[in-house]
């Protein structure tokens, strides 16, 4: 018995020790597994980790350029960049965005208006790890708060930014138009890499054409990380180019006087600098501000902006298109006696109206009994019809449409007002593809005294107005003065590469000079002369102006021909026009100026373009009434 | 063999052959294991103050339980193998006693109920469950014949499925499982059938659906996780990903003590606790995760021939089973940390921050060397 549990005992003993054996096999075995899975981590995919470790800590941030600043043609800056401080939230590092939105409502002040526009900006595409903004404009006390409790609010950070501002406000919006925030729409054109850090893009008017300039180089910025996104050291920076600051020909102190003249009204006047083609003052009114548009503005502003009949965000001055009426007088009567229709001092018998066929409908003068004998310049000065009808009908459409183009109409000439239209300059081929219809001669009737299908915007007549002034020389219509480029002597005003984008229409060549003579001395008498349609204005004048005034139907006459204001609604009432360039012998400012439903050119553009000028070639600013006139055509 | 027996057979006989009683004969304490067991704490206070973040406050607290654990070390290698078989029991039906009582009214945190709050200070009786259930085993096997029958068996597993269950549904995962395998490693080791192991393996893949199901659903995510970790990056497979991307960086030589970026600069979680091989593959490379590996085997071999030396049927299962759960720490740490394993809160033996688990471990050595102390002197059970 004994004997036998020994013997047991040591057959235990021995099965014990084969499975410890094995044991030990099988450890050894899984260890060297171990080390074999480690090795191949280290070893074998040691560079795909070692570059994910990288990107784990190592980030490559840009840094966005400053944006040029916009000064006006006197230096007085335009458009400025504010430092502000926002509240930003990292979506990649942020497991609950309610809970963490709900800290940073008990820590700051977020209004719902914030968390609702700030969801509108996380449902939009992005770029990966690009902080999605919650408020801007924090105060000192603000970001304090935040920065203290930076460890409870994994992705929360603070972000410094430059951000736009129109120290003017609502002046000159439609000549600087704005920058916004980036959105969807815009990524899909903007270089990524150009706009990493940027956040910001011209969106209207000059802000847009410069944004090439404006913009500057982007700069990068190689960072070390924490997990929670936290910059802890900077590895490597190349610093951004800012963008380059630049100088507009517009006149602040004309833009705003001008605006002043207008307030209250939907118009717009756009004055040229004939000797450079500088845009003066581009206004449109009514107008808005900018600085509302820039961080995204409020559903509430903007419906309001939207429902406002007068429709403050339309540009009416590059965008408007009206009919020109008489204001393409001159260009017509240039165009009949240099494309030889008739001679220079042809002269017509003005019954009060013209017929193309006797007895054939009657094509009505303003004036009902007519003007009697009646040549060019008297025909541009007393703004006769029947002078036109007949040169009109004699033409023909391509001559007309021709010499329309040659002045700008038709077509976009100024460089940089990126949202203007060409109007529409008609002739037979494009009535045959819009209305399927030929060119019938009473077309050509109404296009001579600038009614039927011509459409021009204020932008174009002032141009217009500028190669009359010039005597058919072009100049590049533009906003831009220059680019400031500093240098060893100082800040200089360079053009940059994109004046060229833009080619300038070649000059209008005349045969003989002095076709210019009874086309200029039309217009002067406008003012001047003893019946021109806006004599009023030129008293007391102390400068030679040479003008054409024009209105514009908003509602066809009923069948006696007779306009009654009086029985019109505000805005069924006739446009008023004015186009006009002084002093004519050295012209020093060309304009065109269009107020909606404002009656007539005479009565109520004229006296406008008469302060706009004393304002510019004399320095009378004050303020003077408007005088309100009636009468003309 | 024959001297072997030999010695067995005359009592008091080996007395003649040893030399003279030394101071490890002494003090019970095993040399080899003790150097081995401080180099890997020294290993591990390193790494730690790395790890932490530099926090020399996490170390020294660290060391304090590392004193602690050495303490208990030194005391339970005195303990007599015998002592601990007649103890057993009771030892078994208290801790299970007090797995009911954290059931009943023990203290949550982090959405486990595992911890018996006492005044001043509180601990897991699942700790304890991991030294006292490879005992209940291994006292049950030895009262009869090797290798155990079948009843035999069946009574060993209900002996271990009661605490398992009782710590599982806790739940501690980890814990259920380091438990599980030091009573299966008795088992194994008592020289179960074949058959009944592979039977027992069918059952197993045929209950695993089941299984599934009383999972939590946080430890359903591990496991699939495990499957697929990039299935979720941001989220649940973040850990692995980024654990995974700490050693794979780290390369052959590592990027230097306390200039890992992973680790230092957050993107790797628990890096001072379950993950800090992460830590140690990150920064010292892989001649720092040989290195600790050359030192667990080294451990794991000691420890094994100290079981094999013992001729005590009790002391050789514990001895044994204690060695291969220590394995068992090693091998489910490290293979959920290089991804081939799901994860499970099983920490780094000697090495990963926290409290328990070293006394434990330590606790478990004391057991080892004093086994290895008691192997010629104690031969029947």
């Amino acid at each position: 018995m004994q004997q036998e549990t020994i013997k047991d005992y040591s057959q235990d003993g021995r099965t014990f020790k084969l499975r410890a054996i094995l044991a030990l096999v099988i450890v050894t075995l899984v260890l060297f597994i171990l080390l074999g899975r480690v090795y191949f981590l280290q070893v074998v995919e040691y560079d795909r980790y070692a570059a994910i470790s990288d990107r784990n800590r190592i980030q490559l941030q840009p840094v966005p350029p400053r944006r040029g600043l916009i000064y006006d043609r006197n230096g007085i800056l335009l458009a400025d960049n504010q430092p502000t401080f926002s509240v930003t939230l990292l979506r990649e590092e942020i497991s609950n965005i309610d809970e963490t939105l709900e800290a940073l409502t008990d820590l700051i002040e977020i209004s719902d208006r914030d968390v609702e526009r700030f969801r509108q900006r996380l449902q939009q595409r992005r770029r990966p790890y690009e902080t999605v903004p919650l408020r801007f404009r924090l105060t000192e006390e603000e970001i304090a708060k935040i920065s203290v409790n930076y460890h409870q609010l994994p992705g929360v950070q603070v972000e410094a930014d430059l951000i736009r501002y129109y120290p003017f406000g609502a002046s000159a919006v439609h000549a600087l138009g704005y920058v916004g925030r980036i959105n969807e729409r815009d990524l899909e054109t903007l270089d990524p890499v150009k706009y990493a850090g940027t956040n910001y893009v011209g969106k209207l008017g000059v802000e847009r054409f410069y944004e090439p300039i404006l913009h500057g180089e982007v700069g990068f910025r190689k960072v070390e990380t924490n997990a929670r996104g936290r910059v802890l050291r900077v590895l490597e920076q190349q610093d951004p180019t800012p963008g380059a600051d630049i100088q507009l020909s517009l006149d602040l102190r004309l833009q705003q006087f001008t605006e002043k003249l207008l307030e209250g009204r939907r118009a717009s006047v756009v004055a040229l600098d004939p000797k450079t083609g500088g845009i003066l003052a581009l206004v449109s009114t009514p107008t808005y501000d900018p600085n509302l548009f820039v961080m995204g503005i409020s559903h509430a502003d903007y419906t309001e902006l939207q429902e406002d009949l007068d429709i403050p965000l339309f540009n009416r001055a590059v965008r408007g298109g009206y009919k020109p009426g008489s204001t393409l007088k001159p260009i017509m009567g240039l165009a009949a006696i240099d494309s030889g229709t008739v001679r220079p001092d042809y002269t017509i018998w003005d019954p009060g109206y013209y017929q193309i066929t006797p007895g054939g409908r009657r094509y009505r003068d303003w004036r009902r009994g007519g003007h009697g004998r009646v040549n060019l310049p008297t025909a541009i000065a007393q703004s006769v019809n029947t002078w036109y009808y007949d040169v009109g009908h004699r033409m023909g459409n391509e001559p007309m449409a021709r010499y329309l183009r040659k002045f700008g109409f038709g077509q976009i000439t100024a460089l940089d007002t990126p949202e203007a239209i060409t109007g529409v300059l008609p002739t037979a081929e494009w009535k045959r593809a819009t209305l399927n219809e030929p060119w019938y001669p009473g077309d050509s009737v109404n296009m001579s005294i600038g009614q039927g299908f011509v459409v021009v915007t204020p932008l174009q007549l002032a141009i217009a107005a500028n190669v009359l002034a010039n005597r058919g020389q072009w100049q590049q219509p533009r906003l831009l003065k220059g680019v400031v480029e500093t240098t060893e002597e100082g800040e200089v005003l360079t053009l940059p590469d994109i004046v060229e984008s833009r080619p300038v229409p070649e000059d209008v060549v005349v045969t003989n000079p002095s076709f210019w003579d009874p086309i200029i001395k039309g217009m002067v008498d406008v003012v001047h002369g003893p019946t021109g349609t806006a004599r009023r204005v030129g008293q007391g004048m102390q400068y030679q102006m040479a003008s054409k005034t024009g209105t514009a139907q908003v509602v066809a006459l009923p069948d006696d021909g007779r306009y009654r204001p009086d029985e019109l609604s505000e805005r069924n009432r006739d446009h008023a026009l004015f186009i006009a360039f002084a002093p004519v012998d050295d012209p020093k400012i060309a304009l065109a100026i269009v107020v909606e439903n404002g009656g007539g050119g005479s009565s109520v553009a004229a006296p406008i373009a008469r302060q706009v000028m004393d304002a510019w070639i004399l320095g009378e600013y004050g303020d003077e009434e408007e005088e309100l006139d009636d009468g003309e055509s | 063999m024959v001297s072997r027996d030999f010695q067995r057979t005359m009592p008091g006989a080996s007395t003649h052959f040893r030399r003279a009683p030394s101071l490890w004969s002494y003090t019970h304490l095993d040399a080899w294991l003790l150097l081995l067991l401080l180099m890997l704490c020294g290993y591990g206070l390193f790494v730690l103050y790395s790890a932490s973040g530099q926090d020399i406050g996490d170390v020294k607290r660290q060391a304090i339980r590392m004193g602690a654990g050495f303490f208990m070390l030194i005391f339970l290698a005195q303990v007599k193998p015998r002592t601990l078989v007649t103890l057993t029991p009771w030892l078994y039906l208290f801790v299970l006693a007090l797995l009911v009582a954290v059931m009943l009214f023990g203290v949550s945190a982090k959405g486990a109920q595992r911890w018996i709050a006492l005044p001043g200070f509180r601990f897991q009786p699942s700790e304890l469950m991991k030294l006292v259930l490879p005992m209940a085993v291994a006292a049950y096997l030895v009262r009869d014949q090797l290798p155990p029958s079948f009843k035999q068996v069946i009574v060993a597993v209900l002996i271990m499925a009661i605490p398992t269950a009782l710590i599982m549904k806790q739940p501690d995962l980890g814990t259920s499982l380091l438990i599980a395998s030091s009573g299966v490693f008795v088992l194994l080791l008592s020289g179960l059938y074949w058959r009944y192991v592979l039977g027992a393996l069918a059952v197993i893949g045929a209950c695993l659906p089941v299984f599934w199901g009383f999972m939590k659903p946080y430890q359903q995510q591990r496991v699939l996780t495990f499957l697929n970790p990039e299935s979720d990056p941001l989220g649940a497979g973040w850990n692995i990903i980024q654990s995974k991307t700490a050693i794979g960086s780290g390369g052959l030589s590592g990027k230097g003590w306390l200039q890992g970026t992973q680790s230092q600069l957050n993107f790797l979680p628990e890096s001072h606790t379950d993950f800090i091989i992460a830590v140690i593959g990150e920064e010292l490379g892989f001649y720092g995760i040989a290195f600790l590996l050359v030192l667990y085997l080294l451990i794991i071999f000691r420890g094994m021939i100290l079981a094999m030396r013992a001729h005590d049927r009790f002391a050789r299962l514990l001895a044994g089973s204690i060695t291969l759960t220590f394995f068992v720490y090693v091998m489910v740490n490290i293979g959920m940390v290089t991804g081939l394993l799901p994860v499970v809160g099983v920490p780094l033996p000697m090495i990963s921050y926290g409290g328990t688990s070293i006394v434990t471990l330590m606790s478990g050595f004391g057991i080892l060397m004093s086994i290895g102390a008691h192997a010629q002197s104690k031969q029947r059970a």
